[in-house]
C-alpha cells in the first residue's frame, strides 16, 4: 500500500512537470496563436478583437507568465482546454470529447484483442516447441515489420474501394448521426474492420515473439521440472507454473502499450482518415491550432501516466517479489 | 536384505541420437531396497544426476534414455517398469511412488505461488476425493514434521531462507508417503551446519516414515555417515557397490579409494590428503577399456583393452576392476 502511494506521488509529480512544460513550450516558440489567427483572417480582425483572443488564450500582455502560469492551472483544473482554431469557435475539451471514444473504441479494443490473442499463441509456442504455432512466428513477425501506413494503403487498395463491402475512410457512414442505435453500431464496427485487422496483424507479433521466448526460458527453470515430478496435469503444469510466471514481463509491456492508445494512432487514423484523436492532433498541427495540440499532447502524457500506474499496479498484484511486507 | 523396491537393470541414457549420442549413463545395474539409504557417489559429469532424471523419466531434451528397465515394486500389486508407463499411469505414479528433492533448493519452488498452494496441488492432483480441509490439515503436518511453524504456509518462496525452502521440498516430497525418495544433492546449496540438520531429520524421518532413499551426492564423506550402501559412478558406469562402513574401511576399486582420501577423516590417525590426479573423462571420447585407467595408479596389462564388468567380488561386494576379479559364477 505504502509502495503504491510512493509510486502515485512519483506519477503526480511527473505529471505536474508534464504539464508546465506543456504550458512553457507554445510560449518558447516563436509567433503566438493569436498571431496565426490574424494571419489566417488576413488581418481582418479588429485590435479590440485581438485584445480580447488574447485573454482567451491566456496571453494576456497585463499578465505575468507567472500570473498566466496560474490561470493556466485555474483553467485546467475546470477542465477547460481553451477554444480550438480548426473548429473555432468549439472548445479544445469538446473536440477531444468527440475524438476520444473513437480511438479508444478502435485501438483499444485492437490492443486487448492483440495481446490476449497474441499471448495465448505465444503460450503455445513456447510450450509445444516446433507444433504449428511455431511456423506462424515468421509470417507475424515479417508483417510486424512492414512499415503501417504502407500496409493500410495495401489494405485499403486491396480490400476496400467501390462496392466493396470495406469502406476506405471515415468511422462511419456520411450523413448518419452519432447515437447508440440500429443505424449507426453497425455502420460504426463495417468501417472498423480493415483498420482494426490492420492493426492486429502488424501488433500481434511482438506479443507472440515475447511471450513464447519467456515460455522458453520459464520452462528450464528447476520448478517446472519439480511441476513434473509431482505429477501434476500437463496443463496445470503449462498455465499455473510456467505461462504464469512467463507472463509478467509481458503484462507490464501490455500496460505501457495501453498507453501508446492515444498517442501511437497517428499513422492508422491518417491513413483510414478515421476521426480520433490521432487525426485530430495531424490537423491541428497542419493548422498551427496551438491550443488543440496542446490540449491532445496532455491527453498523451495522461494516459501514458495512468498506464505506468497501471503497470505497477498489475506487477504488484501478479509477482510477490514486488510486495514488500 | 529385505524385498527391492526399484530395480535399475541396464540402465542406458545418451543426451543426443544416432552417432552423435553421448553416452551419459551406461548399462547401470542398481537395485534400491525397501527401507534403506542408497548413496550414489561420483565426480561432477559421471552421470548421477543424468540417471535420476533418466529413471524418473524427467530428462529433458536431448536426453533419451535408450535402453534398460526401472522396474518399480509397489507396496501392493505386480512389478511395472517405469520406463513403459502411459503418460497417464506416469502422472499418478510420479510423487505418490516416487518422489524426488531437487539440486537447486533455491529455484524448486514456484517463486508466484504460495507454499501452501505447491503444497495443496500435489496432493489435490493425486487425491482428487480428498476435502480442502483435510488437505490443509495435511500440510500443516508436513511443515511441521520438518520443523517448520504452519503459519509459513501462508509465505512466499521468496520470504523462506534457503534452508527453509529445501525443508519445505522434502516436506513436500513425504506428502503423499512414497515408497521411493530421490535426493539429488538435497544439501549442495546449504552451508554445512544447515547441512547436518537437514540430513539429521531426514535420517529421522525415514525411521519414522520408512521410505527408501536414492542419495546422490558428490560427497562421499556425507554417504559413509548417512547411507547403508555407496555406489560409486564414474564414467557413467557404477563401478563398486558396497555396505558403507565396508567401503569406507577397505575399498575395492581405485577410484573409490581415490575419493576417500580427497577428504580428511575426523577421528584416527592423520593420513595424507592425495586426491585423484587428472580430471573426469570426456563423455564424447571415452577411453577404451576401463574409463579410470588413464588416471589409475594401479592400471595394468587389461585396463586400456577391456571394460570390466561389474560383479561379486566378495560376498556382497560389487566392484568393476581387472585387479579383483569377478568370483566363481561371473557377474551377478
Amino acid at each position: 500500500m505504502r509502495f503504491l502511494l510512493q509510486r502515485t506521488a512519483f506519477y503526480l509529480f511527473t505529471a505536474w512537470a508534464a504539464i508546465t512544460l506543456n504550458f512553457f513550450i507554445p510560449r518558447l516558440v516563436p509567433g503566438d496563436p493569436v498571431q496565426s489567427l490574424i494571419s489566417r483572417n488576413q488581418g481582418r480582425i479588429s485590435a479590440d478583437a485581438i485584445e480580447s483572443l488574447r485573454v482567451l488564450f491566456g496571453l494576456d500582455a497585463n499578465e505575468n507568465v507567472w500570473e498566466q502560469y496560474l490561470h493556466y492551472w485555474g483553467q485546467l483544473l475546470h477542465g477547460d482546454l481553451g477554444l480550438s482554431f480548426t473548429f473555432f469557435p468549439a472548445p479544445v475539451s469538446t473536440v477531444i470529447g468527440d475524438s476520444l471514444p473513437w480511438t479508444v473504441g478502435l485501438v483499444g479494443i485492437t490492443t486487448i484483442i492483440s495481446f490476449l490473442v497474441g499471448t495465448a499463441l505465444g503460450v503455445g509456442a513456447g510450450w509445444r516447441r516446433g507444433s504449428w504455432v511455431d511456423g506462424l512466428l515468421p509470417a507475424t513477425t515479417f508483417l510486424s515489420s512492414i512499415p503501417y501506413f504502407w500496409l493500410g494503403l495495401v489494405a485499403i487498395a486491396v480490400f476496400a474501394g467501390p462496392g466493396s463491402f470495406f469502406p476506405s475512410s471515415g468511422g462511419y457512414e456520411a450523413g448518419l448521426v452519432p447515437a447508440f442505435d440500429g443505424y449507426f453500431i453497425p455502420s460504426a464496427i463495417q468501417h472498423s474492420i480493415l483498420p482494426a485487422a490492420t492493426i492486429l496483424v502488424s501488433s500481434m507479433s511482438g506479443w507472440i515473439l515475447s511471450m513464447r521466448n519467456m515460455m522458453v526460458t520459464v520452462s528450464s527453470e528447476d520448478y517446472i521440472t519439480v511441476a513434473h515430478a509431482k505429477g501434476l496435469s500437463e496443463r496445470r503444469v503449462a498455465l499455473s507454473y510456467a505461462a504464469r510466471n512467463a507472463l509478467l514481463p509481458n503484462v507490464s509491456g501490455f500496460a505501457l502499450s495501453l498507453g501508446f492508445i492515444v498517442g501511437g494512432t497517428l499513422l492508422v487514423e491518417i491513413v483510414f482518415s478515421y476521426p480520433g484523436l490521432g487525426y485530430q492532433l495531424f490537423q491541428a498541427v497542419g493548422a498551427k491550432d496551438y491550443p488543440l495540440m496542446q490540449g491532445i499532447f496532455l491527453i498523451i502524457t495522461i494516459s501514458v501516466l495512468v498506464a505506468n500506474l497501471l503497470a505497477d499496479v498489475a506487477y504488484l498484484l501478479l509477482d510477490p517479489r514486488t510486495r514488500k511486507s | 536384505m529385505t524385498d527391492p523396491v526399484l530395480e535399475i537393470r541396464g540402465l542406458r541414457v545418451d543426451y543426443g541420437l544416432g552417432d552423435a549420442a553421448v553416452h551419459a549413463v551406461r548399462d547401470v545395474d542398481l537395485t534400491l531396497h525397501r527401507g534403506e539409504v542408497l548413496g550414489l557417489a561420483g565426480e561432477s559429469g559421471s552421470g548421477k544426476s543424468t540417471l535420476a532424471y533418466g529413471l524418473t523419466r524427467l530428462l529433458p531434451p536431448p536426453g533419451v534414455v535408450s535402453g534398460g528397465q526401472v522396474i518399480y515394486h509397489p507396496a501392493d500389486g505386480p512389478p511395472v517398469d517405469v520406463l513403459t508407463l502411459s503418460p497417464a499411469q506416469l502422472r499418478k505414479f510420479r510423487w505418490a511412488e516416487t518422489s524426488i528433492v531437487f539440486q537447486g533448493a533455491m529455484n524448486s519452488l514456484n517463486p508466484v505461488h504460495k507454499v501452501s498452494t505447491q503444497l495443496l496441488d500435489v496432493i489435490k492432483a493425486h487425491e482428487p476425493q480428498s476435502t480442502a480441509a483435510g488437505r490443509l490439515a495435511r500440510a500443516r503436518d508436513l511443515l511441521r514434521l520438518v520443523g517448520i511453524a504452519a503459519d509459513r504456509l501462508d509465505s512466499y518462496p521468496h520470504q523462506l531462507s534457503g534452508g527453509m525452502r529445501q525443508r519445505v521440498m522434502i516436506a513436500m516430497a513425504l506428502a503423499l508417503e512414497p515408497q521411493v525418495v530421490i535426493m539429488d544433492e538435497p544439501t549442495t546449496a546449504l552451508d554445512v551446519v544447515m547441512q547436518r540438520q537437514i540430513l539429521g531429520q531426514l535420517a529421522e524421518l525415514r525411521e519414522r516414515l520408512d521410505f527408501a532413499v536414492l542419495f546422490i551426492t558428490h560427497d562421499l564423506s556425507l554417504l559413509v555417515e548417512f547411507s547403508d550402501r555407496i555406489a560409486i559412478m564414474y564414467g557413467g558406469r557404477i563401478v563398486e557397490e558396497a555396505p558403507a562402513a565396508q567401503l569406507y574401511g577397505r575399498a575395492l576399486h581405485p577410484y573409490t579409494e581415490g575419493l576417500l582420501h580427497s577428504f580428511p577423516a575426523l577421528r584416527g590417525p592423520r593420513r595424507e590428503l592425495t586426491g585423484i590426479p587428472g580430471s573426469p573423462p570426456d563423455l564424447r571420447a571415452m577411453p577404451e577399456g576401463c574409463a579410470f585407467h588413464p588416471r589409475c595408479p594401479k592400471a595394468f596389462d587389461p585396463c586400456d583393452k577391456k571394460v570390466p564388468a561389474l560383479g561379486a567380488a566378495e560376498p556382497g561386494r560389487d566392484v568393476a576392476c581387472w585387479l579383483h576379479p569377478v568370483a566363481a559364477g561371473g557377474p551377478r
